[in-house]
């Protein structure tokens, strides 16, 4: 019992990592159709940026600031690769995806130059480093906090999507783009939007990263982002709370099968997306492989024409 | 008639896509008042007009010559939104209704920051989308998604409305529904009207363009057109094949 609770949680914590980067990579897709493979970049340099910032200042002081830093951080980044690179590439499907590729292997290489290939320990101050007791298990504190935030962030990002205008023209993009702009709306503003919340939650999801494994290493952002995509793929682009439901599966699917099946969490996770998308119903417009593939179809069309 | 200058020129527009010409000189006017009918047979590019006129050609599509103005402004390569923003309502030929959208966002999505939105006029020409305020739009009927295509076009004060094939897969009943909205919202706006409905098209347009191969065969007074049965028929092709029904 103890164990399957501490399992639980710890899943749980893992599934609000990967609800963050997730959610961003699902709204970047969903409005812009962009594959964002540099969205474990802009993670890595986050978790670093707020590494510097907790081991300078210390602290439970030294964390908050870490955490705004961090978020900022990813922001920043994601606000100039949006605005020096996606955007001359709109339409672009396969450029885009070699953009972002090239930066998720160029940024950790860079990270790695200036920090060092080893992993360093993550500062986490005293009052998030023990344990609380529930159903007897001892569960480290970090997980509620992850839980916590994650559930804030999910909470948050459906107010936007709901309340405000920008959400409006997001929901209203991501099932059709064009006639979003036929309306009189310029719709890159709330791609540059978008791209920044996404790169502000890869932040966060950077710093809680760092509490969470206690460590960072240059390929941190890129291996949970791995997972990131699993989590888009099952959950879909028609909600943010599909994504933070499939988000939690995979993280306790993953836990789950790490501890009573030998190790193999990985490879359950790869399960567990193959049979989603066997058994999934083909067509609609949340599925992301569907809009992937006609991305690419009319992208091919498009290059077949350019050179007839 | 008036010697109003035209609220739309279209002059010598070609348009390729994925590498095909699809449209060759096409160009016309659209008066400033009344209903300017876009005609002819599938697939000859009305459609392809309209949203070459308004930046909104598929991918691998682009306009390689001609010039297009609105209120004698130049708006050839502009981006769509600022083509809109100059006040064009479209209605598109699928109806371009956010499905998962509630039929009060679509209307929210369309009112034009800085602009009166006139929800009086549209819950009088359709009280129907009122008591609908809160129905997702993709559960509508095709004529009520058709209805809120419409609404969108005259929330905001605009000195075009653009409207691809309003009538198309509606049952009757509902083609004359649509067709006298049209009618009160031609007392207002000028529209240019894409439709293939010979009775509607005889009931609202005053002139008449028609396209045939990607090329402007006749403009002239709609009605005139329509009363020549032969000339009809040779280019509208109507008798030996029908368009209508739902495709
Ligand atoms: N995205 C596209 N790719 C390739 N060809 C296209 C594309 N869109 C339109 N065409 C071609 O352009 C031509 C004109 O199409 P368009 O849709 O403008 O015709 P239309 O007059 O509106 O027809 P309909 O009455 O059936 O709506 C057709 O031959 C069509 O096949
Ligand atoms: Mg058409």
């Amino acid at each position: 019992m103890d164990t399957l609770v501490l399992l639980t949680l710890t899943g749980l914590g893992l599934g609000a990592l990967y609800f963050l980067i997730a959610s961003g990579l699902a709204l970047i897709f969903g409005l812009m159709d962009v594959l964002n493979f540099a969205h474990g970049a802009f993670l890595t340099v986050a978790c670093y940026t707020a590494w510097r910032t907790a081991e300078t200042v210390g602290g439970v002081p030294g964390l908050l600031l870490a955490a705004v830093v961090g978020t900022a951080t990813g922001l920043a980044l994601a606000v100039v690769v949006e605005l020096v690179l996606i955007r001359r590439l709109y339409g672009r499907v396969r450029e885009q995806i070699l953009v972002t590729v090239g930066l998720s292997l160029a940024v950790p290489a860079l990270v790695q130059t200036v920090w060092g290939a080893d992993a360093r320990t993550f500062p986490v101050p005293d009052a998030l480093s023990g344990t609380v007791g529930v159903l007897g298990a001892r569960v480290p504190v970090n997980r509620f906090l992850l839980i916590a935030v994650a559930l804030l962030v999910l909470f948050g990002v459906r107010l936007f999507l709901s309340r405000t205008r920008y959400g409006l023209i997001v929901r209203a993009g991501v099932e059709d783009r064009a006639m979003v702009t036929a309306l009189g709306i310029d719709v890159t503003r709330a791609f540059t939007l978008v791209f920044a919340l996404g790169g502000a939650l890869a932040g966060l999801a950077g710093v809680l990263g760092g509490i969470y494994f206690g460590s960072l290493s240059p390929h941190q952002g890129t291996s949970l982002l791995v997972f990131a995509f699993v989590v888009v793929i099952i959950g879909g682009l028609v909600s943010i709370t599909s994504v933070a439901l499939s988000a939690l599966s995979v993280g306790l699917v993953q836990q789950y099968a790490n501890y009573y099946a030998g190790g193999y969490g990985d490879l359950a996770v790869v399960f567990l997306l193959a049979a989603v998308v066997l058994t999934r119903p083909a067509g609609g417009t949340g599925s992301p492989l569907l809009r992937l593939r006609r991305a690419l179809a009319a992208h091919r069309t498009q290059a077949a024409g350019g050179t007839a | 008639m008036t010697s109003e200058p035209p609220i739309l020129t279209v002059r010598g527009l070609d348009v390729d896509i994925a590498g095909s010409r699809i449209l060759t000189g096409v160009g016309f006017d659209v008066p400033a008042s009344g209903v300017t009918a876009l005609l002819g047979r599938n697939g000859v590019g009305k459609t392809t007009t309209i949203r070459a006129i308004l930046g909104l050609l598929p991918d691998g599509g682009r306009v390689t010559a001609g010039r297009v103005t609105l209120a004698g402004e130049d708006i050839t390569a502009e981006p769509t939104h600022r083509t809109v923003r100059r006040g064009i309502g479209y209605a598109p030929e699928d109806r371009g209704v956010f499905a998962g959208l509630t039929v009060a966002e679509n209307l929210a999505l369309a009112e034009r920051p800085g602009h009166v939105h006139h929800y009086d006029l549209v819950h009088d020409l359709f009280p129907e989308l009122a008591a609908r305020r809160g129905q997702r739009a993709g559960t509508l009927s095709g004529g009520q998604q058709q209805m809120v295509a419409i609404a969108r076009t005259l929330l905001n004060d605009n000195i075009l409305v653009v409207v691809d094939e309003p009538t198309k897969g509606l049952a009757p009943r509902v083609v004359t529904e649509a067709t006298e909205v049209l009618e009160r919202a031609a007392e207002r706006v000028p529209l240019l009207l894409v439709e293939q409905n010979l009775a509607v098209v005889r009931r609202l347009a005053r002139s008449a363009v028609v396209l045939d191969a990607g090329q402007v065969v006749h403009t002239g007074d709609a009605r005139e057109l329509l009363a020549d049965t032969a000339r009809t028929t040779a280019l509208l092709g109507v008798g030996s094949h029908s368009s209508k029904g739902a495709a």
